[in-house]
C-alpha cells in the first residue's frame, strides 16, 4: 500500500529509512521516526479500534499520552504487549499489532449492536440491569460482559522479557522536556545540581518541536536540541527520554517507568526491557505541559475527529496529514496555527470559530493567507460512521443557547480546540491543593504540600516569554539552595505570536429532534446524556458521578474528559465549577506494566533462598526439597522409586528403630549476654529460670501479651552470663525483634545484649536408639554416657579437630542429641556422622519423617502454635510459673481462657484405623447434623505412626481435656471425607517419656 | 515510601524498617496489681489518630534499633524521631 497521506518533504522522520510494519494482518510501510499511529494515519488507516461500551468505532484522538482510543495489542518477538498506545509506540521493522476490544474483526464488530441498544446501556448500567437474579451474574452476565469489556488480552505465558528496577537521588528531577523544563534543568545543571531530566516522548522538546517561535536566534526546535545536546554532556545531569514519571509518592519519592526496550524489534542482550527507577528527589519541578481539551458535539466520537493539536503534530513531527479537507472547529487561537499548518502545505482547511470577532496577530495571519474562517459557527454533529464524511454546522446565537442556518458540508476530518488543560496530575498527587483559573477555565497547582514546584503551561502559563523567564529563574533559585552555587544564566530573547481570548463556550446544544450523542469520555464512552441522567437519579459529589458513569476512570484517567465532565455537572447543577472540584488524581499518570512493576523478583528471585552448608550433600544424596520460610530444607530423601509417604516412613521407622541424622541448620538461634541474662530470661518464658546451672538447657515457652503462644525452643545456659536460645525456623526474625523490644524499650535497664546467629552454626540432630553408641564414636574423648550427658545436658567437644557444641535435646521423643559446629565445618561434620552411623545403619531424614515422629509423640509445632492457642491449648500448662511474672501472664486469667470447656489438644485415630484424616478437617459429634455442623475443633496435623502403622492426628477440640475415648466424626468438606474417628491423648507414643531419658 | 531518619544511622527509606505501633503505651510494671481494665487497655486498646502520632518503628535492616518516629498519620509528614531513650 502507498502513503497517501505522507506529504513530500518535512517532519523529523528519516526518509532515508523505510520500515514494513503489519497491522490487523496487513502490511504497511513507515519511517524511522513514525509512531505506530504516524505510519498509520500516513496510510490512511484511521478505524483502529472499537469502544468500550457501544463498540462504536475508534480513530485517533490525540498524538501522545493522553490517546483515549488508539490502543492495540503488539505482538513483540513473539511475547504479547496488551494495551500500548499506538501514539507512544515508535515504529519498527517487522512490527505486528493489532486492535482490541473488537469481534470478530475491527470493520464487523458484533458488540457494535450495542450501540443500538444504547437505550439498555445507561449510565450505571452495571450496577441496575445485572442484579437479579443473583445466580444469574456469575453463570450469564459476567461471562458475557468480561468478553464484551475490556481492552488487550495477556498472555498466560511467562514474560520472558528482563524488567529492572533502579533506585537513584538526586536535587532536582525536572518531569517534562518542554520549555520550562529544559529551562529550569539547564539553570538549576549551572549550579552543579544533580538533575534528572525526565521525558515521556522519544523525542526532547515538547510543544517547541511544534510550535512557530524564536529563542535567540534559533527556532524553538533548534533551541531544544542545543539545550539538550549540551544538558547530556554535563556529568550532573542524565536525561531520558521514553521515560514517564507516573507516580509522585511520600517524602518526595517519585517512580518513573523507563521504556528501554520497547522501540526496538528484540530486547538487546544485557538489556532490559523496561526499567522502573525510584526515585528519590530533592526538589521536583512539574513541567508535565498541557493536554488540548475536546469541543463537545454529537457524533465527537467518528474516527477522523481528533485534537487540533495532535493534527499540527503529526505534520509539522511526522510530515502527515490527518486529512485533505480538515474542517477545523475552535474557540481560541490555537486550531489557527494548525489551519495554516494545513495551508503551508497546499491543504484548505476550513475554520470555524464559536466567537463573534476575535482580533489577534494569528487570525490576521490566517486572514492574510485566505483561509476560510467562519465566525459564530459551531460543529452540531459529525457525519459517516468508520470515519467523517462530512459535517452538520450552524451558526450560533451570540447567549451560545440556539443553533441556526444548519447545513452541511463536505470535510474528512474534524481538528477540534477547546483550550488548554493543565497537565496537573503529579502536583494534584503529591498533595497539593489544586485551585480553579478563571482565565483557563482550568484547575492549576496552588500550596506546594511537598516540595514541588509547578512551572510553564502545567502552571497555567501559555506564553513562551513567560514561561522561559520564570523557568530559568526558578531553576537557579532551586539549585542554588543545594549545591550553594549562583551561576547566573541569562534568559534569551523570544519571539512569538500573541493570541487573543479563548471562548468559555465548550458543549454544542442539540438540534431540534435529534438525539446525537455527544461524549465526554472517549475511552468509557460516558456522554453528555449519562452525565445528565447520574445528576437526575440524585448523584451530586464529583466522585460519586465519577464512579456512577465511570467518567474519567478509563486508562487514560481523564486527560481529555475531566474538565468537560466538571463543566457538565457544573452547567446542569447552577454551580461554577470550583465549586462542584475535580476528583482526586491517584498515581499512576499512565498504565505501567506489571512485569516493570515486579522487576527481578519474580519466581525464585521473589525471596530469598537459603540453603544450610550441607545442601548440595542433601542434593547430592537425592533429596526431594520444601520451602520452609524463605530456606529449602530436605523433605525426604528418596531411595528407588519411593513416593513421598514410602520414604518419609522409612526415615521415621529407622529413627524409631537404629538412628538417623536430620539437618536442623535452619533453627532460630540467638545468643544472648550480659549479667542481667537470666532474669530477661525469666521474664520472657512463661518457665522459671533463674536456678538452670551452666551446661544444662531448658525447654521454654513464650508468649505474646495477649497470652498467646509465640515460640517455643529450648535455651542453654554456656556460662555464667552466656546462653544460647533456639527458636522455630519461621518465628526466628520476630523473636528476635520482641526481645530488642523489651531489652530497649520496656526494660532497657536489664544489662544484656541479644544477637541472632542462626547462620553462625550448622546443626545435625541425631536420634534414635543408637545415636549415644554413635556419639561415643564421633567424640571417644568425652563422657556422654546418661550420666556424663544426661537429659538437657550440654557439652562441648572435638569433632575430628573441629570444635563441636552438643546439646542433649530431642524433638522426635528418642534419645537424641544435636551437634553444632561452625557453619564453614557444617559439611565436614555431616559426612563424619554419615560415615561413622555407618555401623549403626544411620539414615539421613527429612522434614516429613520429622513431622511424624514429633506428631505422633504428641510434640505440639507450628500448626498448633498457630497465633491462636494459648499454654492449656497446646498442653503446655504445666511450664506456666505460678510463681513468678513474665510477658502475657496477665492475660491468661482472660475469662476466655480459663472457661472449663477450654480447647485442647488431643490425639485422634481413625476407627478403621486405615483412613488417613486429611489436615484442617472439622471434628464434630454428629456427621448427619444439619450445616453448618457446630464444630468442636479443628485437625491440625496428620501423620502415618511408623510406631504403631496407622493413621494418627492431633486435633486442638473443644473440652479436649473430657474426651478422650469419645467417638466422633472428622469431616473434610474440602476433600468430601466424614471420618468416624477415636479421641485419645495427644502422647500417642511413649507417654512417659522414658526413652528422651535413656 | 516515607524517608526516615534514624537517630542512629541517619535518613533510610521505609523499606528498612518495621512499623510498632503507638510509642506512647506503658506496659504496668512486672509483679504489681492490674486491673483487668488497665490491662486490656494495654493490650488492645489503641488510638488512631488523624494527625500527630508518637509511634515506634524498628530499624530491622539497619542498626535494630526501635526508635521514636513522631509522625502526621495524614498527610505523612514526619517532625521529628527519637532514641528509643529519649522524650519528646
Ligand atoms: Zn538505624
Amino acid at each position: 500500500m502507498s502513503e497517501n497521506f505522507r506529504l513530500d518533504k518535512g517532519g523529523l522522520i528519516n526518509r532515508n529509512k523505510k520500515i514494513s510494519f503489519n497491522f490487523n494482518g496487513k502490511k504497511y510501510f513507515g519511517y524511522e521516526g513514525d509512531t505506530l499511529a504516524s505510519a498509520l494515519i500516513a496510510n490512511g488507516v484511521h478505524l483502529v479500534g472499537r469502544s468500550f461500551k457501544y463498540h462504536r468505532p475508534r480513530g485517533f484522538f490525540g498524538a501522545g499520552v493522553d490517546e483515549p482510543y488508539a490502543i492495540v495489542q503488539m505482538n513483540r518477538n513473539n511475547e504479547v504487549d496488551p494495551n500500548v498506545r499506538a501514539t507512544e509506540q515508535d515504529l519498527f521493522e517487522g512490527l505486528e499489532a493489532k486492535s482490541v476490544n473488537c469481534w470478530p474483526n475491527v470493520d464487523f464488530d458484533i458488540g457494535a449492536i450495542n450501540n443500538f441498544l444504547n437505550k439498555f446501556f445507561p449510565a450505571g448500567f452495571y450496577y441496575k440491569t445485572f442484579m437479579w437474579p443473583k445466580s444469574f451474574w456469575y453463570k450469564v452476565y459476567e461471562p458475557i460482559i468480561r468478553k464484551a469489556a475490556g481492552f488487550g488480552a495477556a498472555s498466560i505465558k511467562h514474560d520472558k522479557e528482563r524488567y529492572e528496577h533502579k533506585y537513584e537521588y538526586c536535587d532536582l528531577l525536572i518531569t517534562g522536556s518542554g520549555p520550562s523544563g529544559l529551562a529550569s534543568a539547564y539553570a538549576a545543571a549551572q549550579n552543579g545540581a544533580k538533575v534528572i531530566l525526565a521525558e515521556d516522548k522519544s523525542r526532547f522538546g515538547g510543544s517547541l518541536l511544534t510550535s512557530e517561535v524564536t529563542i535567540g536566534n534559533q527556532s524553538g526546535q533548534e533551541w531544544a536540541e542545543k539545550i539538550i545536546s549540551e544538558l547530556k554532556l554535563m556529568p550532573n545531569v542524565v536525561v531520558k527520554n521514553r521515560s514517564q514519571v507516573f507516580g509522585y509518592y511520600d517524602h518526595n519519592m517519585l517512580v518513573m517507568s523507563e521504556r528501554i526496550s520497547d522501540h526496538l524489534p528484540k530486547t538487546k542482550k544485557y538489556s532490559p526491557k523496561q526499567r522502573l527507577w525510584y526515585i528519590r528527589a530533592k526538589e521536583v519541578i512539574i513541567s508535565s505541559g498541557s493536554i488540548e481539551r475536546p469541543l463537545v458535539f454529537g457524533n465527537n466520537d467518528t474516527p477522523g475527529v481528533m485534537l487540533s493539536s495532535a493534527a499540527k503534530e503529526y505534520l509539522k513531527i511526522y510530515g502527515v496529514l490527518v486529512g485533505k479537507k480538515p474542517l477545523i472547529f475552535t474557540n481560541n487561537d490555537s486550531g489557527y496555527e494548525t489551519a495554516i499548518e494545513f495551508k503551508k502545505n497546499g491543504i484548505d482547511p476550513i475554520v470555524l470559530d464559536t466567537r463573534k470577532n476575535p482580533n489577534s496577530e494569528i487570525i490576521k495571519e490566517a486572514k492574510d493567507l485566505n483561509i476560510n474562517i467562519k465566525f459564530s459557527y459551531v460543529v452540531v454533529a459529525a457525519k459517516g460512521y468508520k470515519k467523517v464524511k462530512s459535517a452538520d454546522i450552524a451558526k450560533i446565537s451570540e447567549d451560545k443557547k440556539n443553533i441556526s442556518n444548519i447545513e452541511n458540508i463536505q470535510c474528512d476530518c474534524i481538528c477540534v480546540s477547546g483550550f488548554w488543560t493543565p497537565t496537573i496530575h503529579l502536583a494534584s498527587q503529591s498533595g497539593n491543593k489544586t485551585k480553579f483559573n478563571e482565565k483557563i477555565d482550568a484547575f492549576i497547582p496552588s500550596q506546594s504540600k511537598q516540595k514541588e514546584t509547578t512551572l510553564g503551561a502545567a502552571n497555567g502559563i501559555f506564553t513562551l516569554e513567560e514561561t522561559l523567564k520564570t523557568s530559568f529563574k526558578k531553576g537557579s533559585e532551586l539549585s542554588k539552595q543545594i549545591t550553594k552555587e549562583d551561576n547566573k544564566v541569562s534568559v534569551p530573547t523570544v519571539v512569538e505570536k500573541k493570541s487573543s481570548n479563548h471562548d468559555k463556550f465548550w458543549c454544542v446544544p442539540l438540534p431540534e429532534g435529534k438525539n446525537y450523542k455527544r461524549f465526554l469520555d472517549f475511552q468509557n464512552d460516558v456522554a453528555v446524556s449519562d452525565i445528565q441522567l447520574a445528576l437526575r437519579e440524585g448523584y451530586r459529589s464529583i466522585e460519586h458521578v465519577k464512579r456512577y458513569t465511570t467518567l474519567g476512570m478509563a486508562t487514560d484517567q481523564g486527560k481529555t474528559s475531566n474538565l468537560n465532565g466538571l463543566q457538565m455537572v457544573s452547567d446542569v447543577e447552577n454551580k461554577v465549577v470550583p465549586q462542584v472540584g475535580h476528583t482526586t488524581f491517584r498515581p499512576p499518570y499512565t498504565p505501567v506494566s506489571i512485569g516493570a512493576i515486579v522487576g527481578r523478583e519474580i519466581g525464585k528471585h521473589s525471596k530469598p533462598t537459603r540453603k544450610s552448608p550441607m545442601h548440595y550433600w542433601h542434593e547430592k544424596n537425592n533429596a526431594v526439597f520444601v520451602d520452609a520460610g524463605v530456606w529449602l530444607r530436605p523433605r525426604y530423601y528418596k531411595q528407588g522409586n519411593e513416593n513421598l509417604f514410602e520414604a518419609s516412613k522409612r526415615e521415621a521407622k529407622n529413627v524409631r528403630q537404629n538412628v538417623g541424622v536430620c539437618d536442623v541448620t535452619t533453627l532460630g538461634k540467638i545468643d544472648i549476654k550480659g549479667p542481667d541474662s537470666a532474669e530477661f530470661l525469666n521474664r520472657v518464658y512463661t518457665n522459671a529460670w533463674l536456678k538452670l546451672p551452666v551446661g544444662k538447657a531448658r525447654y521454654g515457652v513464650m508468649l505474646r501479651e495477649d497470652g498467646i503462644v509465640m515460640d517455643d525452643g529450648t535455651t542453654t545456659r554456656i556460662s555464667e552470663n552466656h546462653y544460647h536460645m533456639t527458636t522455630t525456623t519461621a518465628q526466628a526474625a520476630n523473636v528476635l525483634s520482641h526481645l530488642e523490644y523489651y531489652l530497649q524499650l520496656v526494660w532497657p535497664e536489664l544489662n544484656v545484649n541479644v544477637v541472632s546467629s542462626t547462620e553462625q552454626w550448622a546443626g545435625a540432630a541425631i536420634a534414635g536408639p543408637n545415636s549415644r553408641n554413635l556419639l561415643k564414636k564421633l567424640f571417644p574423648d568425652l563422657n556422654v554416657s546418661n550420666e556424663g550427658l544426661p537429659f538437657m545436658g550440654y557439652m562441648e567437644g572435638n569433632l575430628f579437630g573441629v570444635n563441636a557444641k552438643i546439646y542433649r535435646i530431642s524433638f522426635s521423643g528418642e534419645l537424641a542429641y544435636e551437634v553444632n559446629v561452625e557453619s564453614d565445618h557444617g559439611n565436614y561434620m555431616w559426612e563424619k556422622i554419615m560415615e561413622v552411623g555407618r555401623e549403626f545403619n544411620i539414615q539421613p531424614y527429612g522434614t516429613e519423617a520429622l513431622s511424624t515422629l514429633r506428631i505422633e509423640m504428641g510434640h505440639v509445632a507450628g500448626s498448633e502454635l498457630d497465633g491462636r492457642t494459648i499454654p492449656y491449648d497446646n498442653s503446655l500448662d504445666g511450664l506456666v510459673s505460678k510463681k513468678k511474672d513474665f510477658i502475657g501472664k496477665r492475660s491468661l486469667s482472660k475469662t476466655a481462657y480459663i472457661t472449663k470447656d477450654r480447647q485442647k489438644v488431643v490425639g485422634v485415630i481413625p476407627l478403621d484405623k486405615k483412613t488417613s484424616i486429611p489436615e484442617g478437617s472439622y471434628i464434630v459429634k454428629d456427621a448427619k447434623a444439619k450445616l453448618p455442623n457446630p464444630k468442636l475443633g479443628h485437625v491440625s496435623a496428620s501423620c502415618w505412626s511408623v510406631e504403631y502403622d496407622n493413621p494418627f492426628s492431633l486435633a486442638i477440640i473443644k473440652d479436649g481435656k473430657n474426651m478422650i475415648g469419645q467417638k466422633l466424626f472428622a469431616m473434610s468438606p474440602l476433600k468430601n471425607k466424614i471420618i468416624p474417628v477415636e479421641i485419645v491423648s495427644s502422647h500417642y507414643v511413649d507417654p512417659k517419656g522414658e526413652r528422651v531419658r535413656s | 515510601m516515607l524517608h526516615i531518619k534514624c537517630p542512629h544511622c541517619g535518613l533510610r527509606s521505609q523499606n528498612e524498617f518495621s512499623y510498632g505501633g503507638d510509642a506512647t503505651v506503658k506496659r504496668p510494671e512486672l509483679n504489681k496489681e492490674v486491673s483487668d481494665q488497665d490491662w486490656d487497655n494495654f493490650v488492645y486498646l489503641r488510638k488512631s489518630p488523624r494527625g500527630k502520632h508518637l509511634e515506634l518503628w524498628q530499624h530491622i535492616s539497619g542498626c535494630r534499633q526501635w526508635i521514636k518516629v513522631e509522625r502526621d498519620t495524614l498527610t505523612h509528614e514526619i517532625f521529628k524521631t527519637l532514641k528509643a531513650n529519649e522524650e519528646v
